[in-house]
């Protein structure tokens, strides 16, 4: 008995020789190959999970022990709440020496979020628009604008669209900024007014919203069940990616309104509790070298923040517009900040009544 | 032969009691940005905001949602129960009956949206006879929702009603058949009061988890229909608000529990 305990403690170091990480991130977002790369080149073993919705996620941060090691919390409304709540470890530069190759622009983007950047790096990024099904729209409603949020909060456009379907992501963190924006309105209002002035527009829409996605718009829209999408641009690239290879003749367009497109980050993340600090080090700092970064934006379509991935991007997507899109787009695109908690309620009551007028 | 109860007071204990305590107990403390996002100091916490009729519109609304799911159960369920308790191949009925729980209910659910979704099969056989040019938006409503429900909660009507008909004294319907009484009047005062124990337990069976279901109206349901569960969801995911989603949980499993005691008193031994 006493021996069978001793080879016992003795198997358990000779088992943690065998150094792990365990990843949390967004589903369809890597590249496969890169987690064959990083266990060949490191020895360390890759447990790999994933999730479809940042409630999910926050939810297992903030009830601590979640026992991952890297997470990719989208930067608000999650990864600034996990910074605030302390539930992130600060991050050693030292470790990441890949981190200096960032876009420093970007990075100061992000610092609204996270004072000094001390919490996460830029993963990928992008941005809220819409996505478009050119040839149904222009069957249904021929003269409606292409490039702005009218075509969508514009009562009259948007009843002519729903005769081919419009979609929305069921998000209140996303869409509620969108429609202050383009309201004229400070994207982070708490303000009642500006909320019950947002309350009016969508209302005025409702009719002609068709479904409410979360996560499964890419499948309605490579589908082509629906026209008019408003959703992440990566999902409406991915779409038709994937519209394309199913040759139905569904062609989907991205489109980032000239009123201003929320700017959004994903972030990669340790959670102060991580089993494996370290390990989770090495593989923020794998997947910032720039090739390997390269090869994650050629898979997923999503802009990384490493500008010396450039050469390594397929040209399809690099001059793919909705994935890196020019200057003077860029210049208007807009990000948001902290939500306070009774204005998140606020919100998401705004949401369910909106939702429950149809 | 009492110690053999002790197995289940334990598990009732562990696993039933002591999480509803302590959700009950996070009920009484304040949101914070902290892991967990909790603090004191302890009062009336979540409780204190449970007077919003926000809160009271969606109990009512599941409610609702839970009676005419049971009432629809019922309806479906009883004929089948009965022809199933009287049928010579019940055994082989009874587990057709369970044959759906041998797969993940999240898959059977994912099924009903590839009927209903506009290129699903119902959508394909309207267009295929010619019934409907343009897809029929079938999929997030009231009634295909309601569909789901009762779909996924019949069996929990179906074998507690099944099992007390099966067991019911043939013999008093006889008499009742011999003493002039037609079929519908055996059924009516014979065998639908014999067999009211294992309505009432299937009723309870189906209406007490419908009240609090979340998976079945968010995949099919309508988007704004406002349900008690994802009410308690946004208050415990979109705003944060521990305390507010655990008192309303508690409140919500308080407002179950007591009725379904009181049933189970009144029930005749």
């Amino acid at each position: 008995m006493r021996l069978l305990l001793a080879f016992m403690l003795m198997a358990v170091p000779a088992m943690a020789q065998q150094r792990v990480v365990n990843v949390y991130n967004w589903s369809d977002y890597i590249d496969p190959y890169a987690v064959a790369r990083f266990e060949r080149e490191t020895g360390i073993k890759l447990l790999y999970d994933v999730y479809d919705s940042l409630e999910i996620l926050e939810g297992k941060l903030l009830a601590g022990k979640s026992g991952y090691d890297v997470v990719v919390p989208t930067s608000e409304p999650s990864f600034s709440k996990l910074v605030r709540s302390g539930a992130l470890l600060p991050l050693d530069r030292a470790k990441l020496p890949n981190a200096a190759g960032l876009d420093a622009a970007l990075m100061q983007q992000v610092a609204t979020s996270d004072p000094g950047n001390a919490h996460g790096v830029i993963y990928l990024w992008g941005t809220i628009g819409l996505g478009v099904n050119e040839a149904r729209l222009r069957a249904v409603a021929p003269d409606a604008p292409r490039d702005s949020w009218d075509l969508l909060f514009k009562p009259e456009w948007a009843r002519k669209a729903a005769r081919c379907g419009i979609t929305m992501m069921d998000s209140a963190i996303d869409v509620i900024p969108t429609v202050l924006k383009y309201l004229g309105k400070s994207p982070d209002s708490a303000d009642a007014g500006d909320l019950a002035l947002v309350e009016k527009t969508l209302k005025a829409i409702r009719p002609a919203i068709r479904s409410f996605a979360s996560g499964g718009a890419i499948e309605t829209m490579a589908a082509g069940e629906t026209c008019v999408v408003l959703s992440y641009s990566g999902d409406v690239i991915q779409a038709a990616a994937r519209a394309e290879e199913a040759g139905k003749g569904v062609k989907l367009r991205y489109i980032a309104p000239q009123e201003g497109a929320q700017l959004w980050f994903d972030m990669l993340a340790i959670p102060k509790d991580a089993p494996h600090p370290a390990e989770a080090l090495e593989f923020i700092n794998f997947i910032l070298r720039p090739d390997v970064m390269a090869g994650i934006t050629n898979q997923v379509r999503y802009p990384n923040a490493i500008p010396a991935t450039a050469k390594d991007i397929a040209p399809d997507i690099a001059g793919d517009p909705g994935v890196y899109p020019p200057a003077e787009q860029r210049a208007r695109f807009f990000t948001i900040g902290p939500v306070p908690p009774e204005a998140a309620r606020a919100r998401s009551r705004l949401w369910a009544r909106f939702k429950g007028n149809g | 032969m009492r110690w053999l109860l002790g197995p289940s007071w334990v598990w009732l204990l562990l696993f039933v009691a002591a999480p509803a305590a302590i959700l009950a107990g996070i009920g009484l403390l304040n949101p914070a940005d902290t892991v967990p996002p909790l603090a004191g100091p302890i009062g009336l916490g979540g409780y204190g905001g449970l007077a919003d009729p926000f809160y009271l519109r969606a109990c009512l609304g599941s409610l609702a949602v839970a009676a005419v799911t049971a009432a629809l159960c019922l309806l479906l369920g009883y004929p089948m129960a009965l022809a199933i308790a009287r049928s010579a191949r019940r055994r082989l009925l009874l587990l057709l009956v369970m044959v759906p729980f041998w797969s993940g209910i999240l898959l059977r659910l994912i099924a009903w949206i590839g009927i209903f979704r506009d290129e699903g099969l119902l959508n394909s056989a309207l267009r295929a006879l010619h019934l409907s040019a343009e897809p029929v938006p079938l999929l997030h409503s009231d009634a295909t929702m309601l569909v789901g429900m009762v779909y996924c909660y019949l069996p929990f009507l179906i074998l507690p009603l099944e099992a007390r008909l099966a067991t019911a004294d043939r013999r008093l319907e006889q008499a009742a058949a011999d003493l002039g009484a037609g079929p519908w009047q055996v059924f009516r005062r014979v065998t639908f009061p014999l067999s009211l124990p294992g309505v009432r337990a299937g009723l309870a069976l189906v209406a007490i988890p419908v009240s609090g279901e979340y998976v079945i109206p968010e995949l099919l349901g309508a988007a704004g229909t406002p349900l008690i569960g994802r009410v308690i969801w946004d208050e415990f995911f979109q705003s944060g608000d521990w305390p507010q989603a655990a008192a309303l949980a508690t409140t919500l499993l308080a407002g179950v529990l007591l009725p379904a005691a009181l049933l189970q008193r009144r029930r005749p031994r």
